[in-house]
C-alpha cells in the first residue's frame, strides 16, 4: 500500500517538518490577521465613509479572487511591476494576510454592530464611565461572538496554506511528492500511502480546532 | 501592456474558462446532491450510515481540497483505481463541496424553531405534510446564505485543478507567464476571466438571499 516508504530513514521526521512550514506560514499570517483585523474592524465601527468604502473594496476583493490568483498576482506580479524580489514565503504571508485581515475587520464589524444600543444606553444610565461599558459589557459580549468565528477561520488559513507549493515552497505536499519520487523503484505504490498520511495529518490538525470553535459556539449560545 | 499580446492569447484563456467552467459547475451539482442526501440521512438519523456520513463530513471539512485531489489522482490509481483528471476534478470538487453543503443544509433544518414542528402536529398535519409544508420552506430560506457562500466558495476552488493538470485558467496562465514571460498580461486576463466567472454569481447571489429572507416566518 505503500505505508512502509514513511519508515525509511527520515521519511516520517521531513514530512513533519514539511508540515511545520505550511503551519508556520498560517499561523504568522493568522496572528497578523487577528491584529491587523482587529485594529481595522474598530476603525469601521465609528462608520467613517473612507474607511468603510476601503474596508469594503477589500473585502469584496478577497471574497471574489480565488488566494491562489493572489498568490500569483503578488509572487509573479509583485517581481515584475515592482521590481521587489519578495520570497515565496513572504509573498504567502502577504497573500494569506491581506485575506485574513479582511475577514477578521468584518467579523469585527459585525460584532459591533449586533450589540444593541440599548446596551449602551443602560449602562451610562447606570452611572458606568465609557471605559467601564466597553470593559464589562460590550467587550465580553464581542470576544464571545467573534471568537468561534475566528478559530474556524485559523483552520480555514491552515487548509489554504496548502496552495504555497504552486509557488514553490517546500511544505507537506511537495516533500510528500520528493518521498514518492525518491522511492519510485523500491515501492512504486508509495503515492497511495504517503498522500493517504498527508489528508490525515492535515485533518488531525484541522478537526481538533473544528470542535473547539463548536464547543465555543454552543457553550456561549443566546 | 500589450495588446496584440492579449489578443493572442485569449483564445486560449477562453478554452480554459470554459473548462474551468464545466468542471465547477458540474462539481457544485454533484455537491449539492452529496449535500442533499448527506443532509437528510443526519436529520433522521438513520443508524449506520449517520455515523458514516458525519465522518465524511468531518474528514472532508477539515482537508484542503489539494490534498483530497492530490489523494484521488495520484494515490488511488496505486490501488486499482483510475480516475481520469476530468473525473477525479468533478469527483474531488463535489466530495469537498457535498460536506459544505451537507452541513449548510443541516443547520438549516435545526434553524427552524421547534414551536413549527408542534404547531404543525396539533393542528393535525402528517409527518409528511410538516415536512415539506412546514419545515423545508423555513430550511430552504435558512440555508440559503450558506448555500451561495459555498458555491462561491466551490468556484474559487476550482483554481487548484491546475495541480493535476487540468488545463483550467491557472494553469494557462502559470504555462504562459513561463513560456513567454508576458508577467503582466497573463495576470490583468487572469483577474479579468475570474471576475466573469464570480462577480455575477456574487451578485446573483446576494439577490437571492435577500429574496429567500423574505420567507422567512416572521422576519
Amino acid at each position: 500500500m505503500g505505508f512502509d516508504v514513511l519508515l525509511k530513514g527520515n521519511n516520517l521526521i521531513r514530512l513533519f517538518g514539511g508540515l511545520m512550514v505550511a503551519l508556520r506560514i498560517s499561523l504568522i499570517s493568522v496572528a497578523i490577521s487577528i491584529l491587523l483585523g482587529i485594529v481595522i474592524g474598530m476603525l469601521e465601527a465609528y462608520n467613517n465613509k473612507v474607511i468603510n468604502a476601503i474596508a469594503r473594496i477589500h473585502l469584496e476583493i478577497v471574497r471574489i479572487m480565488p488566494q491562489m490568483v493572489l498568490l500569483f498576482i503578488v509572487y509573479f506580479g509583485a517581481t515584475k511591476a515592482l521590481g521587489l524580489n519578495l520570497t515565496a514565503e513572504a509573498s504567502a504571508i502577504i497573500v494569506f494576510s491581506f485575506w485574513g485581515v479582511a475577514e477578521m475587520a468584518d467579523l469585527v464589524r459585525g460584532a459591533f454592530a449586533s450589540i444593541p444600543v440599548i446596551q449602551y444606553e443602560s449602562s451610562f444610565s447606570l452611572g458606568m464611565s465609557r471605559l467601564q461599558v466597553y470593559v464589562h459589557i460590550i467587550i465580553p459580549q464581542i470576544i464571545r461572538r467573534m471568537l468561534p468565528l475566528s478559530i474556524n477561520l485559523i483552520t480555514r488559513m491552515i487548509k489554504t496554506t496548502s496552495l504555497v507549493m504552486m509557488i514553490g515552497i517546500v511544505e507537506v505536499l511537495k516533500v510528500g511528492q520528493q518521498i514518492i519520487e525518491a522511492n519510485r523503484k523500491s515501492s512504486p505504490s508509495a503515492a497511495f500511502g504517503v498522500f493517504a498520511t498527508i489528508f490525515l495529518l492535515y485533518f488531525l490538525v484541522c478537526f481538533p480546532i473544528s470542535v473547539f470553535s463548536k464547543y465555543l459556539e454552543k457553550r456561549w449560545e443566546y | 501592456m500589450n495588446h496584440t499580446v492579449i489578443t493572442e492569447y485569449l483564445p486560449l484563456y477562453k478554452d480554459a474558462f470554459l473548462l474551468t467552467i464545466r468542471i465547477g459547475w458540474m462539481g457544485i451539482l454533484l455537491s449539492v446532491v452529496i449535500g442533499m442526501v448527506g443532509c437528510f440521512i443526519t436529520h433522521f438519523k438513520i443508524p449506520v450510515v449517520n455515523t458514516l456520513v458525519k465522518g465524511y463530513v468531518e474528514l472532508f471539512r477539515n482537508t484542503p481540497l489539494l490534498v483530497q485531489l492530490f489523494f484521488i489522482y495520484f494515490g488511488l490509481p496505486k490501488i486499482g483505481i483510475n480516475v481520469p483528471a476530468e473525473i477525479c476534478g468533478i469527483v474531488g470538487l463535489g466530495l469537498l463541496g457535498g460536506s459544505y453543503m451537507a452541513e449548510g443544509f443541516r443547520s438549516g433544518l435545526e434553524a427552524v424553531a421547534k414551536v413549527q414542528t408542534e404547531s404543525a402536529l396539533a393542528l393535525g398535519m402528517t409527518r409528511l405534510q410538516l415536512f415539506t409544508h412546514v419545515i423545508l420552506p423555513q430550511a430552504f430560506a435558512m440555508s440559503m446564505p450558506a448555500f451561495v457562500a459555498n458555491i462561491i466558495f466551490l468556484l474559487k476552488e476550482t483554481s487548484v485543478f491546475s495541480a493535476i493538470s487540468l488545463m483550467d485558467l491557472m494553469f494557462t496562465a502559470k504555462d504562459l507567464i513561463g513560456l513567454y514571460y508576458n508577467t503582466t498580461e497573463c495576470l490583468v486576463l487572469l483577474v479579468v476571466f475570474y471576475l466573469v466567472m464570480l462577480l455575477p454569481v456574487s451578485l446573483l447571489g446576494s439577490f437571492l438571499e435577500k429574496k429567500a429572507r423574505l420567507s422567512v416566518f416572521g422576519a
